[in-house]
Formats: C-alpha cells, structure tokens, sequence
C-alpha cells in the first residue's frame, strides 16, 4: 500500500505542480482490504469558512482556501469514490454563504457527503443546509465499509431555543470559538437512539468510519474541541472490531487511540488554529500521542492548511500530510502499539522547534 | 522686630516639601488600588471588544477568528526579531500587520487607545507567564 500511496502522491505533486503551482490541501482516504479490488479511495475537504461581507464580496482569503482544495481534488488519480466535506462552509450559516460555498463545492465532479458544523447549523437550525446537502445525520456502506455521518455540534435545548432574542445573535454567539456564552457540542439522546439502531444492523468485524464535525472526545472545552456525550457514543462504538472517527472543527493536526477507536483530526482550508497549550489560562487534555502540526506562518496565507492521505489497512488508519511551506508528516498506526504514531517526529527527544508550541 | 532665621525658614521649606511628597507618593488607600485596576481591566475589556470585532479592519474579519484567546500572539516575547520583517519590532507592529492583510483594514498608531486596548487584552490573557523578549 504504501507504494501506491508513494506513487499517488508523486502524481498528485507533480499534477499539482504542473496546474496550479503547489501542492494539494485536500485529504485522500484510502481504504485498503485483503483484495486491491477492493480498494478505494476518498478526498476530505474541511471547514471553509465562507464569509459574506455584504452584496457579491465575501473574504477573499477563506474563498481561496476552498477554491484550490476543489479544483486540486478534481485531479486526483485515481479519481476517489466520494469526497467528504466536514463542515462549517459557512461563517454565519447565512443563505448568500451557504449558496457560495454549494457554488463552490459544484465543480467537484464526484458524489459530495456533508457534515454539519456549528457555523452552518445555528441560524436556521440547518433548514437551508438541508435543502441544499441532504439529512444532518445518516448512514450509508460502501466497498465492505460502514460509514456514519453524525450531527455533533448540538446542544442543550435551553440555549437552542430560550436563551437568545433573535437567531442571529444565537449565530454569533456561538461562531465565537473563545466566546464564555457558547456551550458545550454534543451529539443528543435523538442521534443516540439512531446510532444504536443503526449499529444494529451491522456485523462487529465490519469497519466502521464516523465523521463528526467536533472531536467525540474531550480535548479542551473553552473552545469545543469537545463533545459532551462522547463516552456515550464510544460505548455505541465499542462492540466493533476497528473504528475510525474523522472529525474537523480544530483546525490542526490531532490523533488518539481510546480502546477499538482511533481519532484523526483533518486540517481547514480557511486558517490554522493555536493547539490549546498556546492558551495560559486554559486546562487542556489534548491526546498525548499528538505531536503538533508545525507553528503556523501567517505570512505564508495557505501555510498550516495542508492536505493528507488516509489509509485504512484492515481499519486502522495511516496518515500521510503535506503541509504548505513545511515538511510533510506521516502518522501511522503502529500495529504493535496499537496507536497511531508519527513517523519521524513520536518521540520527544525527535520533535523540530516549530512543533514546540507554548 | 523680630529678625528672619534663614536656616530656621529652610527647614520649614523642606520640612513642608518632604510631607507633600510622603502624601503623593506613599500614601494610597486599597479605593486607589481598585480604581487603578479597574482602569486597566477598563482597557482589557475594550481590547477584548475589539478582538472580536468585526468592524476592525474591512472584510468582518476578527482578530479571535484566528487568534481565540489571544492564543499565539505571545506578547511576553516582544520586542523580538521578527523573521518576516527582518528586524527587531514590538507586539503593536505585529498587529498593524494583521490589521493591514488578513483583516484588509488601516493600521492604528501606537497610541491609538484602542492599540493600547489591544494590547492590554493580549498580555492579560498571557498573565502569569515569564517574560522572555526575543524568544520566537
């Protein structure tokens, strides 16, 4: 696999090179079974953030971000089987961004699942995204795989529908990612019950992929890096053999292992996030297995926003990142470990200066 | 008629002085010591408005979309040799050059109030950490 792996991401560099200049900020997940038949691939595109200014402007710079990532995963060989887009295309969840970012996202020549974030969900309560990508939360198999798109940014009802005069301000309110009056993600006791059923139907050796928007683990809450009900959905998880869950909302590079459960972050095409140890004030538990991303450049505007590909060999995923203006990474799972683990960089004594955030 | 005792005078004269300064520069109440903090945390609170404002610059963008918290602004650092620019810079250039291209606004002068409010707000979310100018 990892020839062929090796031998695509020649491709795409020099596809990359000989169209656009650069390297591809999109994510590529492979799958990998006993039979190559079998195999497949996907692209994963995050968190774009558009933003309307007023009348046809909207932010140049977030525009970009998502513009490069489709037209580079439009070159990918061989072409994926879908592409996953993992939430938040919208800055305020307004119409005139929604419709910007689907105008966007329609040059893509392949079958697009959407993920809700809280940018696009909190104005309308995701009414207009419905309309525009289908149900906030469903199910589908593809090759052997059973793949899981769940709704995770809710949250108590209280705040939902008492706590704000108007939906615009709810919006506002909770698009502050460092803003005191938000509250907790969760994914709710309506999507547990679905999940459940779900899951029922499905034998436990078959591998499972969940994407959320918000990690289902707890990382730092101030910013909702953070799902309130995450042990009860990796209790849901737990009875199969491999899962993987693919979230976005951080912005950066994060992995973990919880018992049968391996969590892989991918990166915004809009802007990089701090990791919470950049925060004096904050108490944080981001996964000790995670070895930063690089310290963004923010004279480099794509610099932080990269692109991976993820191999799933038997359900277990590899990942391999480029990063804009740094040095790629590759993050395996380690099969006698059983975690996930950087290539070059896992051990402390290994880690370069600009992974030393503070 | 009495005579006038220079010395005497003098020691008046100083005497007077050295109780004026003991009243100005000894002599604060805990009022005076919140009324001072409050000026600051006055300056705080209208850093971390602006922070998240977004009628800073021109295109909605705000400072906390990219910085929440403040987070990687490190103001114990500065002044420090800025690679990008190529010299020596304290924290209020670094933030004129935000305010100039991801916010596509117009830069403030160093002693705008609302730079000085900035200011305020980004090393108040970096209290208690240890001061280290030129670190990058």
């Amino acid at each position: 696999m990892n020839n062929i792996n090796r031998s695509r991401r020649n491709f795409l560099k020099t596809g990359g090179a000989l169209a656009l200049g650069g390297t591809l900020p999109i994510s590529l997940v492979e799958l990998a079974f006993a039979e190559a038949s079998q195999n497949f691939t996907f692209a994963y595109i995050s968190d774009a953030h558009i933003q309307h200014i007023k009348g046809s402007r909207f932010v140049r710079n977030w525009d970009r971000g998502l513009i490069r990532a489709v037209a580079e995963t439009n070159l990918l060989t061989p072409k994926p089987d879908f592409v996953m887009f993992g939430g938040d295309l919208a800055q305020l969840g307004s119409p005139a961004e929604l419709d910007h970012g689907a105008e966007i996202m329609s040059a893509l020549s392949h079958k697009v699942h959407y993920v809700m974030g809280e940018h696009d969900y909190y104005l309308d309560l995701g009414v207009y995204w419905e309309k525009l990508f289908g149900p906030q939360y469903h199910s589908f198999d593809h090759k052997g795989v059973h793949f899981i798109v769940l709704n995770s940014i809710r949250t108590y009802d209280d705040w939902t529908y008492n706590r704000w005069p108007g939906n615009e301000q709810r919006m506002l309110e909770m698009a502050g990612l460092d803003n005191p009056n938000g509250s907790p993600f969760m994914v709710g006791e309506e999507q547990r019950k679905w999940l459940k059923a779900d899951l029922a139907k499905i034998a436990k050796t078959t591998p499972i992929v969940v994407f959320s928007h918000s990690p289902l683990q707890k990382i730092y809450k101030g910013w909702n890096f953070w799902t309130e009900d995450a042990e009860q959905v990796q209790a849901l998880l737990k009875p199969f053999k491999t899962v993987s869950v693919i979230y976005g909302h951080v912005h950066q590079i994060q992995y973990n292992q919880i018992g049968n459960i391996s969590f892989n972050s991918v990166m915004a095409t809009a802007w990089p996030w701090p990791y919470p140890a950049s925060y004096a004030q904050a108490q944080h538990y981001l996964p000790k297995l995670t070895v930063p991303m690089n310290r963004a450049d923010p004279f480099f505007e794509r610099d932080a926003t990269g692109w991976q590909f993820i191999n799933v060999a038997n359900g277990n995923v590899d990942l391999n990142f480029t990063l804009y203006n740094n040095t790629d990474r590759v993050v395996r799972f380690d099969k006698t470990k059983k975690h996930p683990a950087d290539k070059d960089y896992q051990t402390e004594n290994m880690r370069i200066d600009p992974q030393q955030h503070y | 008629m009495a005579r006038f005792n220079p010395i005497t005078t003098v020691f008046a004269v100083f005497g007077l002085a050295v109780n004026l300064n003991a009243a100005q520069a000894d002599e604060f109440t805990t009022v005076d010591e919140q009324r001072w903090q409050q000026q600051f945390m006055d300056s705080v609170k209208q850093g971390r408005a602006l922070w998240t404002s977004p009628t800073l610059g021109s295109n909605g963008v705000a400072c906390a979309q990219c910085h929440p918290n403040a987070a990687n602004t490190h103001p114990e650092t500065y002044p420090k040799f800025q690679k990008q620019i190529g010299k020596v810079i304290p924290v209020w250039e670094m933030v004129n050059w935000c305010l100039r291209n991801p916010l596509e606004g117009q830069p403030l002068a160093a002693d705008d109030p609302k730079m000085v409010a900035i200011q305020a707000y980004i090393t108040y979310e970096r209290r208690g950490v240890k001061l280290e100018p030129g670190k990058h």
